[in-house]
């Protein structure tokens, strides 16, 4: 009970702080609709190519893929905030209180998910704007893989920021990791269209399973192993996470 | 209030094992003031990390209000507040929030922790402030803030982190009056660390000595202060200087107390027992020897000269280079 208060004290005075400057919530979103707009037409005919599920609409394959994208850029560079509360010692005066390390933790991962979601709203209005048809349910599920997505994103960049405490190691640290991740997850493309060995070292990429499981959802096939892969490796990579951060919150030195 | 023995931490870098601190016993009764005095690096903010559960120790045992230090961190948590160095509030947060969240963490109910909030910015001068963002602040009232937050759960025993260090001498003073006032007030035992002779001086009940790691000397200001031994007395002569220094040296020496004396162009600088009574003896002899006095001082001596006497270096030098 008590870490419950405690992580929605955290998650309270994050909003607030966020809300405060929300330009940052739109800059966040500005690159997805980009890419949706700007990229997305030019699936247009690539979609009928063998390799991708028969009936895809352009729309139907990159709307899933681009929130994938969010969940995981979105969240990736929260490391950032961190080093500066670190700074400022703000992590450490938390640390002296009796607060729960994992509400320390969940409440700005809170603050993460609920901005996540906000903007995958905003990208799926667009897309329905610009011919995106899919059942209601799947978006539904999509949004479940979105909030995994974004607490395991935020847990780990959060724990990475504690560790390196310097956002000049965080940022090519945090590049060189998100960009094998995003060429290996078939977000752009799929995978199934990838020669071979291709294919084979992106089924290393967990992220992977949950852009398939997404792309299943959203075309209304819900009972199928993409999808339950997808959710079940989202659900691990996530609690695996939030696991790693409580721990670099309890231990955090210097 | 706080009992530690044996508290040791090593930190280890690129295979080279630091030894930060090395050992520290220490006591601290209810009510106290106590000044941890040292250098920069001297190991004051690790031990500070250490009994505010922190920084786990490499070795030791300690307890802290009335918890065990490594059996029962929480239980400490709950009774201590700390205030580091660096502050700890967040700079794109109003005031008031900041109060009322840190409250809230410490268990307080929402109507408590507003009522504490507004009690804090009258105690620390922050009224009309709440809401400020916290990076409006000037610097003394950032510092004023970040000890309220030390305080919101009114706690029996407060840890302060060199809690003057980069305000301007009259936020000094005036921090120094609310520390003071806090432990009046409250009885709130108070463990402040500083590399401030002065501030230990106007501020602290009793003082502990650290440097490379271990306590070295402890006692109230004036033990201390004792320990380095006698005044000193600095007189500059009109005349001949190297008669005045005969004539004190000699006969005179025994009725001043005189332990050294020391000449230097026109300029006497005389160690002694008791600087007043020495004061008046010199006068007498050297006017009784028609030997013509520019100025007399008598110069007591500060934590300073203690730290000197201990440790063979100035802090003040440590300070210089740091």
């Amino acid at each position: 009970m008590q870490a419950l208060t405690d992580t929605w004290l955290i998650f309270k005075g994050q909003m607030v702080k966020s809300l405060r400057n929300p330009a940052w919530v739109i800059i966040g979103l500005m690159q997805p609709i980009l890419y949706f707009a700007l990229f997305g037409p030019l699936l247009q005919n690539v979609v009928k190519m063998p390799g991708f599920a028969p009936g895809t609409t352009w729309q139907q394959f990159f709307v899933p893929a681009l929130l994938v994208q969010l969940g995981l850029f979105g969240a990736a560079f929260v490391g950032f905030g961190i080093v500066a509360e670190w700074r400022e010692g703000v992590i450490e005066r938390m640390r002296v209180t009796p607060a729960s390390r994992l509400s320390l933790l969940l409440g700005r991962v809170l603050r993460d998910v609920v901005t996540l979601v906000v903007q995958s709203l905003v990208l799926l209005v667009v897309g329905v704007v610009f011919g995106l048809r899919a059942p209601v349910a799947g978006v539904a599920l999509a949004f479940a893989f979105v909030v995994l997505l974004a607490v395991a994103m935020a847990s780990f960049s959060y724990a990475l920021g504690l560790v390196l405490k310097s956002e000049d190691s965080l940022a090519p640290f945090l590049n060189s990791i998100m960009l094998p991740v995003l060429l290996l997850s078939g977000i752009l493309l799929p995978m199934t269209i990838a020669p071979g060995w291709l294919n084979d070292l992106s089924k290393i990429n967990p992220f992977r399973y949950v852009v398939d499981g997404m792309r299943e959802a959203f075309l209304g096939h819900y009972g199928t192993t993409s999808v339950w892969t997808g959710l079940g490796v989202a659900i691990a990579v996530a609690v695996a996470c939030v696991a790693w951060g409580t721990r670099v919150f309890r231990h955090e030195n210097a | 209030m706080i009992t530690a023995k044996g508290l040791r931490r090593t930190f280890r870098s690129r295979k080279k094992t630091v030894e930060a601190v090395r050992g520290v016993d220490l006591s601290v009764a209810d009510g106290e003031i106590v000044g941890f005095l040292g250098p920069n690096g001297a190991g004051k903010t690790t031990t500070l990390r250490m009994l505010t559960t922190l920084l786990r120790p490499t070795a030791g045992a300690a307890t802290v209000a009335g918890h065990d230090l490594l059996g029962d961190p929480a239980g400490v948590r709950r009774r201590i507040g700390y205030v580091a160095q660096a502050g700890g509030t967040d700079s794109g947060a109003k005031v008031e929030e900041e109060l009322i969240q840190q409250g809230r963490l410490y268990r307080l109910p929402a109507a408590e922790a507003a009522r504490r909030a507004a009690v804090l910015r009258d105690q620390l001068d922050l009224g009309g402030l709440e809401d400020r963002l916290v990076k409006t602040l000037s610097g003394g009232q950032r510092r004023r803030l970040d000890i309220a937050m030390g305080l919101v759960h009114e706690p029996p025993l407060v840890f302060l982190d060199e809690p003057t260090t980069g305000l301007d001498p009259q936020s000094r003073a005036n921090m120094w009056e609310h520390i003071a006032r806090v432990r009046d007030e409250l009885n709130t035992t108070v463990f402040l660390t500083t590399h401030y002779l002065e501030e230990a001086d106007a501020l602290c009940d009793r003082i502990l000595v650290i440097d490379a790691g271990e306590i070295v000397a402890e006692g109230t200001p004036d033990e201390l202060k004792r320990r380095v031994s006698g005044d000193i007395i600095t007189i500059e002569v009109g005349g001949d200087t190297e008669e005045a220094r005969r004539i004190l040296a000699n006969g005179a020496g025994r009725a001043i107390g005189l332990r050294d004396v020391d000449a230097h162009d026109q300029t006497l600088r005389l160690t002694v027992t008791d600087g007043d009574r020495a004061l008046l003896a010199i006068m007498r002899e050297l006017d009784g020897a028609n030997v013509e006095l520019a100025s007399i001082q008598l110069h007591r001596p500060t934590l300073d000269d203690v730290f000197l006497t201990v440790t063979g270096r100035s802090l003040r030098d440590e300070q210089g280079g740091a």
